[in-house]
């Protein structure tokens, strides 16, 4: 049910996302998703990846912070309302959403929206109970 | 903990007992400089003092400063008090601020030195059984050689690693069992990180002692550099004008302040703005004279650190006075908007935060009229989120608690592990970008 994310610590310096696709690239790893947040200090890089563990060993060895966490991926017809039905469930719920993003499935039916909770368990389950389609890791790394 | 003396007698002197050999070593030594030296002479002339005027230990404070400028305007033998025939060797400053300033030694004086050295090593605990694992650097800097011959002369095996090589110290360390450590204390985070890159723990090591100096280092880094090398970190002082390192040293007894080898350096705290002679225990600049140099004596050298001298008896029994770890040099303060500024106030800080790297650099600007300082921190992954909210509670802790102890606010830029270059010898701390 859950899916592991690679975040990277962006130095606020040009070039250095360009660095960090380019030493994903030569490990031929394969990006699913991302999001940067970023801050007038610094940034966060958040990936999806289709090979974790390479791709934090390959990120630390070229210099940077790696950090790995849970989150969970949602899959939700791609129309009008998707997002906002998952919203509404998640707040009726009083969660709190930590972040989210999403992107597209390359089938275009699906959009996969990522989140990460402050209590994934409790999200897990309402979202379940609720109807909603989480995907398994595996689901998501060979998308 | 036994104390381990080299010279015992004098190094638990009782302190008249001291001051009669100092009164005596420091009117033979203005009698001989006043006569060999011709800018000591004029300076002295200058403002009418005589060799016979040192009747008292206070009349030093009748005697003129010297100053780096002076053995740079005398450069590079001028102010030798012996034919160069007689000098063995000679050490020198990098330059990289002027021309270097150089420094010569008599076989009498390099012997005096190592007998000085092999004190310090003794103060640490060291004895003929140890490895010494000399990290300072060897060529004209005065660390490597200086602290060599200390350790032969008192028969410890010394393996003369020098700096640089990292990951191969790490190995002979390994190998041979180096008991005692001698760098700076950056260059020892250096070690200890490379030993974590390598999956060396320290405990696998025989390492006991770390004698660290040639820059100046916080407590919190003290308790860094123990905690990450598993060994106890001791203090040492010198430098090449006064004659190398050994001129003063930690005992493990405290670790509260250096034993100045003081019946062969007399030191003075002063008001590095007025020149005035401060009382025990005050905050100063440091200054000292040679009593015992015979190629290259000198009087009353201000040494730009900012110390204390505290008189208190030490537990090791040793008589000799003490003086504070240095926080600082004069040419290091950085005013910021008014507010004098030591960067190792700043690593105190950084530190003392749960999971910050000690590697920082400080880098000070201006903008328009106003100063701007950016406090420079490597990210590690134990202080790494994901979270934006979380990194930012972080850097405004650090900026808030800089602001509390130095009184200054700056911001916090961090980096990614490694951006700051490591060094080898002396770390280089601040980034001056202000043209004023």
């Amino acid at each position: 049910m859950r899916v592991q994310q690679i975040a990277v610590f962006l130095e606020n310096k040009s070039g250095r996302l360009a660095e960090i696709t380019s030493i994903l690239a030569e490990n031929g790893i394969n990006i699913r998703a991302l999001s940067v947040a970023d801050t007038a200090d610094f940034g966060i890089l958040r990936l999806i990846v289709d090979k974790v563990d390479l791709a934090e060993q390959a990120l630390r060895a070229g210099g940077f912070t790696v950090g790995k966490t849970n989150v969970i991926a949602v899959e939700v017809p791609d129309r009008t309302g998707g997002l906002a039905s998952v919203l509404k469930s998640i707040k009726e719920a009083s969660l709190n959403v930590e972040y989210m993003y999403a992107f597209v499935n390359k089938t275009g039916e699906n959009a996969v929206l990522i989140f990460r909770f402050e209590e994934m368990d409790r999200a897990i389950e309402t979202l379940l109970k609720d109807g909603f389609t989480i995907l398994e890791s595996q689901q998501i790394y060979n998308l | 903990m036994s104390t381990i003396y080299w010279e015992e007698e004098v190094e638990t002197l009782p302190r008249a007992g001291l001051e009669s050999i100092q009164l005596k070593r420091l009117q033979r030594l203005v009698a001989r400089v006043y006569g060999k030296v011709a800018p000591y002479r004029q300076k002295m002339d200058a403002v009418g003092i005589k060799p016979q005027d040192i009747r008292c230990l206070a009349d030093l404070s009748k005697l003129p400063f010297t100053v780096k400028e002076d053995l740079r305007a005398n450069y590079p033998f001028g102010l030798f008090t012996v034919p160069l025939d007689e000098v063995v060797r000679v050490h020198a400053s990098s330059g990289t601020t002027g021309k270097p300033t150089v420094v010569g030694y008599t076989k009498k004086d390099i012997d005096t030195w190592a007998s000085l050295m092999a004190r310090a090593l003794a103060c640490a605990g060291a004895t003929s059984g140890d490895m010494v694992h000399n990290a300072y650097g060897y060529g004209l800097f005065t660390g490597g050689l200086g602290a060599h011959y200390g350790a032969e002369k008192l028969g410890a095996t010394v393996i003369p690693v020098s700096g640089g090589n990292t990951k191969r110290q790490i190995t002979i360390m390994k190998d041979f069992g180096s008991t005692v450590l001698l760098s700076t204390p950056s260059y020892a985070l250096n070690l200890a990180e490379t030993m974590d890159e390598m999956g060396i723990d320290p405990q696998e090591l025989s390492l006991r002692v770390g004698i660290f100096g040639a820059e100046p280092w916080s407590e919190n880094m003290r308790e860094e550099v123990e905690r990450k090398l598993n060994l106890k970190a001791v203090d040492i002082y010198g430098l090449s004008e006064v004659i190398g390192p050994g001129v003063a040293m930690e005992c493990l007894q405290t670790t509260k302040g250096m034993h100045i080898f003081e019946d062969h350096f007399l030191p003075e705290i002063i008001d590095p703005a007025t020149g005035e002679v401060l009382p025990p225990g005050q905050q100063g600049e440091l200054v000292f004279t040679t009593l015992t140099k015979e190629a290259f004596p000198i009087i009353r050298y201000r040494t730009k650190d900012i110390s204390s001298l505290c008189y208190d008896t030490c537990e090791c029994g040793r008589t000799l006075v003490r003086m504070g770890k240095v926080t600082g040099r004069t040419d290091d303060m950085l005013i910021i908007r008014g507010v004098n500024v030591f960067p190792s106030q700043v690593e105190h800080v950084l530190v003392g935060i749960e999971g910050v790297e000690p590697h920082y650099q400080i880098v000070v600007e201006r903008e328009g009229s106003m100063d701007t300082m950016t406090v420079e921190v490597e990210i590690s992954d134990r202080i790494f989120s994901d979270e934006v909210k979380q990194i930012e509670q972080l850097t405004h802790r650090i900026t808030a608690d800089i602001k509390d102890i130095l009184g200054v606010t700056c911001r916090v830029k961090l980096v990614n592990p490694r951006a700051i270059q490591r060094s080898e010898g002396k770390a280089q701390r601040v980034i001056d970008k202000r043209k004023i």
